[in-house]
């Protein structure tokens, strides 16, 4: 199928759907989505062309169709869900099937006051007028292609309020489960995270696919961090074998707000992930920790894109691939200092292991620093397992296996090292122990 | 125990070893003098089984084996031990982990029970106090960070758990000062057993004050050159190894 004819395809079922979408839904939603489409038609999907995806075809999305799955698949094991997911089964969450909200697996119990965890759509039916005023607020939906298809066919999602001061100590899970089904679905999951000023909160979005069959998720989520909130944002992924997955960040940061967003994938046929984050007041800080695991065919591009728009806000950058088989990753991190952005600190780091030969990697700093008294760095490395660090292991004892094994651990350990959720690091670990040591 | 027979060695195609010959018994500590270059390193490399170290000719018979068809990972579990001079540093596995591993390895192969957590604890509790080694640093990343002696130390402890047939100690003096040159020898002497050979690499003498041989041979240009008792290292110490290299250019 050729492009314009895949465009044509969500242009049509955009059009199809329009009268039974306005007649539910309130009118602001309906805008939106047409101004999605809109969008989506001027941009259609990103080519090579695009500096932003220089690295990535996106034709394994572009040349297929799907369709919206109709409600949740049934037959599902929850205990299987949650552990795919690394869920623990005491946690607060909400859980999607493909792209549907799911309450038979989700549990909100024993949240603070004010606090809000809750499926998008409900909120929808309820009308609520903050939803109006933030929902697709954050997301640069006029400008690219995936934020604009996700807000078109915005239905269901996410949406996290922790109230100002209110220190939200457990943390909430938001589990996307894909189920392929005899025709190729798809799923536009929109999450929207408000946190009041002084809040605290930690949200792990969990993306899994339940079976082999392909798939497109296309997800989006919109965090504005008030002042001084203190965020951690997780976005796992353990996508299917012909799972295709494109996930966004949009994280908009007030004066002193402090987000650590990891990004961690560990599977999936064609995995983008975009994070963007407007560092958009006086020491506002973010630290972007991320890991990605290749194999097979496997491709997993990683666009990062942090924003100094106030002056002495600071970014810590650490990402870390490890990619094996005939699996390509791309690390493409932007950092931009605005003009008035003085005293801007901005580290970055990507560092790439390559477990065989025809692994790839392409790794792009871009720097636009418009400010004239900021401190920026990066650097980034492409190697292989140390020729030395093997013979020592093996001269202990260790086989071949085991000693690489043992430093692919060693290269990730410090990023795993900063997931600050004392569950998720251990199962993360366990897995990651247990998928070194396949033979 | 061991039998080296004219072994010869090139690194990267350059002749290191010409034609070594040693023969090392059980309850033996030997130590291989020489002067830099000569090819100590690589021979205590060679033995231990690294790759790139391309044997031409010769053989070495370990215990009735051929050492030299052994990975370097069948070599440990036979009982041979390396100490580095230069121990590799591994961000991100703390030696407690590695060491677990293998020394659990090692024991599968000896047809031993696996230790556990528990066990093993045990184990390093007793054996970093032979090298007089703080807890803390056996939980950190394997040698990062770590002083020359604390490497050095490092190394004697892993030998110490992993209770070698033979041990090859590759300049382990390098770099200590007296009190830990005296505390690295302490925990060698108390691994001498009649069941266990060690060799002894080392370019000064100071190091045999500490641990004493039973023989001390020389290497110089590939080949060993002179063979002796203990007496012999005095001899080094007073004359230099210019005195060796006169003499063998003399024989040559």
């Amino acid at each position: 199928m050729l492009a314009t004819e895949s465009k044509e395809q969500y242009l049509t079922a955009f059009n199809q759907s329009r009268s039974t979408r306005s007649a539910s839904g309130p009118s602001w939603l309906e805008e939106l989505r047409e101004a999605g489409i809109a969008s989506f038609e001027a941009l259609g999907f990103p080519s090579h062309k695009n500096e932003a995806w220089k690295f990535t075809s996106v034709e394994p999305i572009s040349s297929q169709s799907f369709v919206h799955a109709n409600g949740a698949a049934r037959s599902l094991d929850a205990n299987e869900i949650l552990s795919r997911s690394f869920v623990d089964a005491e946690s607060c969450r909400l859980v999607f099937i493909n792209g549907v909200y799911a309450p038979e697996f989700s549990r909100t119990q024993d949240l603070p006051a004010g606090v809000r965890v809750q499926s998008l759509a409900k909120m929808v039916r309820q009308n609520d007028d903050f939803l109006s005023a933030h929902l697709g607020r954050y997301a640069r939906y006029q400008h690219e292609a995936f934020a604009a298809l996700n807000t078109a066919f915005v239905e269901d999602g996410a949406v996290i309020v922790v109230p100002e001061r209110c220190r939200l100590t457990q943390p909430v899970y938001l589990v996307f489960a894909s189920v392929a089904g005899e025709r190729q679905v798809m799923s536009h999951p929109r999450i929207l995270i408000l946190l009041g000023a002084a809040s605290e909160a930690k949200i792990v979005e969990s993306y899994i696919g339940l079976n082999s069959g392909t798939y497109f998720c296309n997800a989006l989520t919109e965090l504005m961090g008030g002042r001084d909130a203190l965020i951690e944002h997780y976005r796992l992924q353990q996508e299917g074998d012909a799972g295709l997955h494109v996930g966004t960040l949009e994280a908009e940061l007030e004066r002193g707000c402090q987000l650590t967003a990891h990004g961690v994938t560990l599977s999936g046929s064609l995995v983008r992930n975009n994070v963007h984050v407007v560092l958009d007041g006086e020491g506002a800080a973010c630290v972007l920790n991320g890991l990605y695991l290749g194999d097979k065919r496997q491709h997993i591009d990683n666009y990062t894109e942090i924003e100094h728009a106030k002056p002495r806000a600071s970014s810590l950058e650490l990402y870390k691939g490890i990619l094996d088989g005939s699996s390509h990753g791309v690390f493409n991190g932007k950092i931009i200092v605005h003009k008035d952005a003085q005293k801007s600190d901005a580290r970055q780091t990507n560092k790439n292991l390559l477990l065989s030969a025809n692994a790839a990697v392409n790794t792009k700093p871009q720097l636009e620093i418009y400010a004239d008294d900021v401190k920026c760095s990066h650097g980034s490395t492409i190697g292989q397992l140390d020729a030395d660090a093997l013979f020592y292991l093996r001269t202990r004892g260790l086989g071949l296996e085991e000693a690489r094994s043992i430093l692919s651990f060693a290269f990730a350990s410090d990023v795993v090292a900063r997931i600050k959720i004392d569950s998720l690091r251990q199962r993360l670990d366990d897995y990651l122990v247990a998928r070194f040591r396949k033979p | 125990m061991l039998d080296i027979k004219n072994l010869h060695a090139k690194v990267s195609n350059q002749e290191i070893l010409r034609g070594i010959n040693l023969h090392v018994g059980a309850g033996e500590v030997h130590a291989i003098m020489g002067p830099n270059g000569s090819g100590k390193s690589t021979l205590a490399h060679v033995l231990a089984g690294r790759e790139n170290y391309e044997v031409t000719s010769g053989e070495v018979i370990y215990q009735g084996k051929d050492l030299l068809a052994m990975s370097p990972e069948a070599r440990a579990r036979e009982g041979i031990f390396l100490a580095f001079q230069y121990p590799v540093e591994i961000p991100g596995v703390s030696t407690t982990y590695f060491l677990k591993a293998a020394l659990n390895a090692v024991r599968k192969h000896r047809g031993l029970e696996e230790l556990d957590a528990m066990e093993f604890l045990a184990l390093m509790k007793e054996k970093t106090k032979l090298v007089e080694m703080d807890q803390v640093l056996i939980n950190r990343p394997l040698n990062e960070g770590f002083s020359g002696g604390e490497k050095k130390r490092n190394e004697v402890l892993q030998m110490a758990v992993l209770d070698p047939t033979l041990a090859l100690l590759d300049e382990t003096d390098s770099g200590l000062d007296i009190d830990a040159l005296r505390v690295v020898a302490g925990g060698v002497n108390a691994l001498r057993r009649k069941d266990r050979a060690i060799i002894v690499i080392t370019h000064y003498q100071r190091l045999l004050e500490y641990i004493v041989p039973d023989f001390i041979h020389v290497l110089y240009n590939g080949r060993v050159v002179k063979s002796g008792t203990k007496e012999l290292a005095l001899q080094l110490e007073s004359k230099g190894y210019d005195w060796l290299k006169s003499e063998t250019a003399a024989v040559q």
